[in-house]
């Protein structure tokens, strides 16, 4: 039966995989490329220890983002605005972190409580509006990822919380030594593995804990399967959606921690990078918001980025692995809701089966 | 009658599903003319049997021949081609459309690629009168009660050329007066030469109407039966269904007490347009009490049930123990003794795609065992949830499956087990044994009166009137979010309840409301 289980959760996403192997081999066909020669030299690649460490600083990114999402999801809340969250989150713990001259076991953790107050306040707004007015949080979350952007650019550019950071860009303060969380060289002389993994880490195994072993993660998963139910078993549906929100953009604002913690310039320049958030759905989808499936996900999507920078080289354009990752996407969710009906169907004959048997032992 | 030709003949039908034979051998002849009652358990097979004879499934083995010529069925239009009509116990009608538009609809007389309406409407009128079905043609749906909408069913499939009618539960929906006019249009139909099978639970019915009765148990035609010229009662019909005697819902004794548990004054539930679904109610409950509230669906239970939940907006004070609780959160209300038994145990009763054990959480989920109120105790929660499964006969092979898996009676014996579990003090049972088979609603009555007689107070409504009359100490009848009349449980007969759930006339088990 359990083994029966684990067969059935693998079997959507590695045919999704295959499918979107089979469509990239199609594409490069198309243009005459040498697909064996493309797929080995994105393998040998790719599996560099330099581009293993790139894999795994960007997977701890991708992983909370994919959380931040999984969260909403869970109970049928699609926050889109994990980009904003994170953005503005990123920009106001910079700040701070660059204006304090603390110790690093002071100086982290206030860093990482202002990402996630600031995110939260972010989500929130579009939580009181959810509640109060009934707005639906995917229309505000968008429109609240531009107004953040809009923010950050005003802060950085037009006040004194902005300087020259790096070249010729303006930033926050670069953050001081202490304040950082560089990580180690475990696999690569070169280059480190991000400090925050730990934290990544930490978010997942609190994630499941609170989802599956707290009342709260048990009223949160009965209200996305299904509302009334929940409602008529004592959830108040509306604080649930405020309270969701509010985790969901506190995790979100961590997201840029990572580079911002553990990478040149150690500040949030106009050059931030942008648009993990929207990785981040995609990783949700793709790891069915359970939290050892994100980080299978998380770093796939990872190894997919990393070792694209090598098609350049072999003169392929590098979308061919964007494709890719939204072919992947696109299959799994259709594999997700065949393996999820199909369980529902064999469930039944199961039982059917299990009781007739029961039945005919017993007269 | 007896003499008049097979229009549909069954012989040797087998249908297996990957563990479980839903029909086996199913042998019948269903005269032309006639009214041919299949009834059974819930599971028996009645269901498999009529998608088979309405294209729906494909039969293993057998052969159906439809008036004298064999035929195979490869979906529902061949049997519609040939004659076979289908009225389903929900009724699939458009409420924002007129009753002809709901008629026509997909086969829809045209005039040069205009819907030519005048047709349609001199073809009805014409099959309404010669089959006595009254229907007002450009009404709109919404606006039309149950019984009528059933009328447009059929005469939706007659417009379609049946002669061949399957009816599944039609009465399940009815109030007893609604029920004699649809047997009365049932008569004209086969005096028209128009053949019914008439799937039913409800043995009483199926004598006053039926020419012959087939008994499907197990999967398995066990008897067949002309209840004109062999003498047979409700009672053999269900001995023959399930082995065993019908039970009846009745309580002995009264264990009603002085203290009352919930006290409701000038309950109100407005519509978002401030229209009154529940007007100004008010009714007290003593320990001991099972309190029945008879109506027609719709005039109001629903909300009260909601209401008193603290699910929905209301206004009205509600006493409970002695304090007000109108304040209180529907969390708050559950923990301190508030069981429920949905109308509507998909919507409201269950989590279909979590495990049983997770299922038998769901409501209590702040209470041991299920949890310390903020931890949950898995392992607790499991232990219990195998309690139930024994003391309350759930059939399913495991505690780990989705209750998505279980037949309606096992999801509905999983849900009683549950609230009876959390030692409730006040039980909302809504229609406690719908679409529950003979023994569970057996089952579920015996711990309905086990609880009553330890001082539980309990809200029952049900549709279901010998269930009403049986059970309650105390009948209120609710039309239009009103109460408009007492019934005496012990001298009331279901047909003057029937009665004055529409409000008709007042008769001698039946007062005005208090």
């Amino acid at each position: 039966m359990s083994r029966q289980k684990i067969l059935n959760s693998l079997a959507a996403p590695l045919l999704a995989v295959a499918f979107s192997l089979v469509v990239v081999t199609i594409i490069l066909f198309a243009f005459g490329s040498n697909v064996f020669e493309v797929f080995n030299a994105m393998a040998v690649y790719g599996t560099s220890p330099r581009s293993l460490t790139l894999m795994l600083n960007l997977a701890t990114t991708y992983y909370i983002s994919a959380v931040a999402v999984a969260i909403g999801f869970k109970m049928n809340l699609f926050n889109i605005g994990v980009n904003g969250q994170y953005m503005l989150g990123g920009m106001c713990a910079a700040a701070v972190a660059g204006s304090l001259n603390l110790p690093g076991v002071v100086a982290i953790p206030i860093t990482i409580f202002v990402a996630i107050a600031v995110g939260a306040a972010w989500a929130g707004v579009a939580a009181w509006l959810k509640s109060a007015r009934g707005v639906s949080e995917v229309i505000s979350t968008i429109m609240l990822n531009f107004i953040a952007l809009g923010l950050i650019s005003y802060t950085i550019i037009r006040t004194n919380v902005g300087r020259p950071a790096a070249l010729n860009v303006r930033g926050t303060e670069i953050i001081p030594p202490n304040g950082r969380m560089v990580g180690w060289n475990l696999l690569s002389p070169s280059i480190k593995v991000y400090g925050f993994i730990i934290v990544a880490i930490l978010i997942g195994v609190l994630y499941w804990f609170v989802l599956n072993r707290t009342v709260f993660g048990y009223d949160l998963r009965a209200s996305g399967l299904s509302a009334s139910a929940a409602s008529a078993s004592g959830v108040n549906s509306k604080r649930m959606v405020v309270i969701t929100m509010l985790i969901s953009g506190g995790i979100a604002g961590m997201v840029g921690l990572p580079d911002l913690l553990g990478n040149d310039p150690y500040s949030y320049t106009l050059n931030f990078p942008s648009g993990y958030g929207f990785t981040g759905i995609a990783i949700a989808l793709l790891g069915r918001n359970n939290p050892i499936g994100i980080a299978f996900g998380a770093i796939l999507w990872a190894f997919l980025d990393v070792s694209s920078q090598i098609l350049d080289i072999e003169n392929v354009p590098r979308e061919i692995v964007t494709i890719m990752q939204g072919v992947i996407v696109l299959a799994v969710v259709v594999a997700y809701e065949l393996v999820r009906r199909n369980r529902v169907k064999s469930e039944q004959q199961n039982v059917g089966e299990a009781l007739a048997q029961k039945e005919s032992s017993a007269s | 009658m007896i003499d008049a030709p097979v229009a549909v003949k069954l012989a040797g039908i087998w249908k297996r599903f990957p563990g479980v034979i839903a029909n086996s051998d199913i042998n019948l002849d269903v005269r032309r003319g006639s009214v041919h009652a299949i009834v059974g358990e819930n599971g028996a097979g009645k269901s498999t049997l009529m998608k088979i004879l309405y294209g729906m499934q494909k039969p293993d083995e057998g052969t159906i021949a439809i008036n004298g010529n064999e035929v195979i069925f490869h979906s529902p239009s061949d049997a519609i081609d040939a004659g076979i009509g289908m009225v389903h116990q929900h009724f699939m009608l458009a409420d924002n459309l007129t009753v002809l538009e709901n008629i026509i609809l997909g086969s829809e007389p045209t005039k040069r690629g205009v819907i030519n309406q005048q047709t349609a409407l001199t073809r009805l009128t014409q099959l309404a009168q010669q089959y006595g079905l009254d229907v007002p043609f450009n009404s709109f749906v919404s606006e039309l009660g149950v019984g009528a909408r059933q009328r447009i069913e059929i005469l939706k499939v007659l417009y379609r050329g049946a002669s061949i009618l399957i009816l599944d539960e039609p009465t399940a929906v009815l109030v007893p007066h609604e029920v004699d006019e649809l047997f009365s249009a049932l008569s004209d139909l086969k005096a028209e030469g128009i053949t019914i099978l008439f799937i039913s639970h409800k043995l009483d019915e199926v004598l006053a109407i039926a020419d012959e009765i087939s008994v499907i148990r197990a999967g398995s035609t066990v008897a067949t039966v002309d209840p004109r010229t062999q003498k047979v009662s409700a009672d053999d019909l269900a001995e023959m269904m399930v082995g065993s005697e019908l039970p009846t819902p009745e309580t002995r004794g009264s264990t009603v007490t002085d203290e009352v548990i919930i006290d409701v004054r000038n309950l109100s539930v407005l519509t978002a347009a401030g229209k009154p679904l529940v007007d100004d109610v008010s009714f007290k409950i003593h320990a001991g009490e099972i309190l029945g509230i008879a109506g027609v669906e719709g005039n109001g239970q629903a909300e009260i049930v909601d209401a008193l939940m603290g699910i929905i907006k209301s206004s009205g004070v509600l006493i409970y123990n002695g304090g007000d609780i109108s304040k209180w959160s529907t969390r708050k209300r559950r923990e301190q003794g508030f069981g429920f038994i949905p109308e509507d145990r998909m919507r409201q009763g269950l989590l279909l795609e979590a495990p049983l054990w997770e299922n038998k959480m769901l409501g209590h989920q702040t209470l041991k065992p299920n949890s310390n109120g903020f931890l949950l105790t898995p392992a607790d929660a499991k232990n219990d949830t195998a309690r139930i499964i024994d003391e309350y006969d759930v059939r399913t092979p495991s505690i780990d499956v989705f209750a998505s898996a279980l037949s309606g009676g096992n999801q509905q014996k999983l849900i009683v087990g549950r609230e009876m579990s959390s030692d409730p003090k006040f039980l909302l049972a809504a229609h406690p044994t719908r679409g529950v088979d003979v023994g569970a609603q057996s089952a579920i009555w015996d711990h309905l009166r086990k609880a009553r007689e330890s001082g539980l107070a309990v809200l029952l409504i049900s549709a279901d009137l010998d269930e009403l009359i049986g059970l309650s100490d105390t009948i209120k009848v609710l039309l239009r979010g009103k109460f408009v009349a007492d019934a005496n449980p012990v001298t009331v007969t279901p047909q003057e309840l029937g009665t004055a759930m529409t409000g008709v006339k007042k008769s001698d088990g039946i007062e005005a409301a208090s």
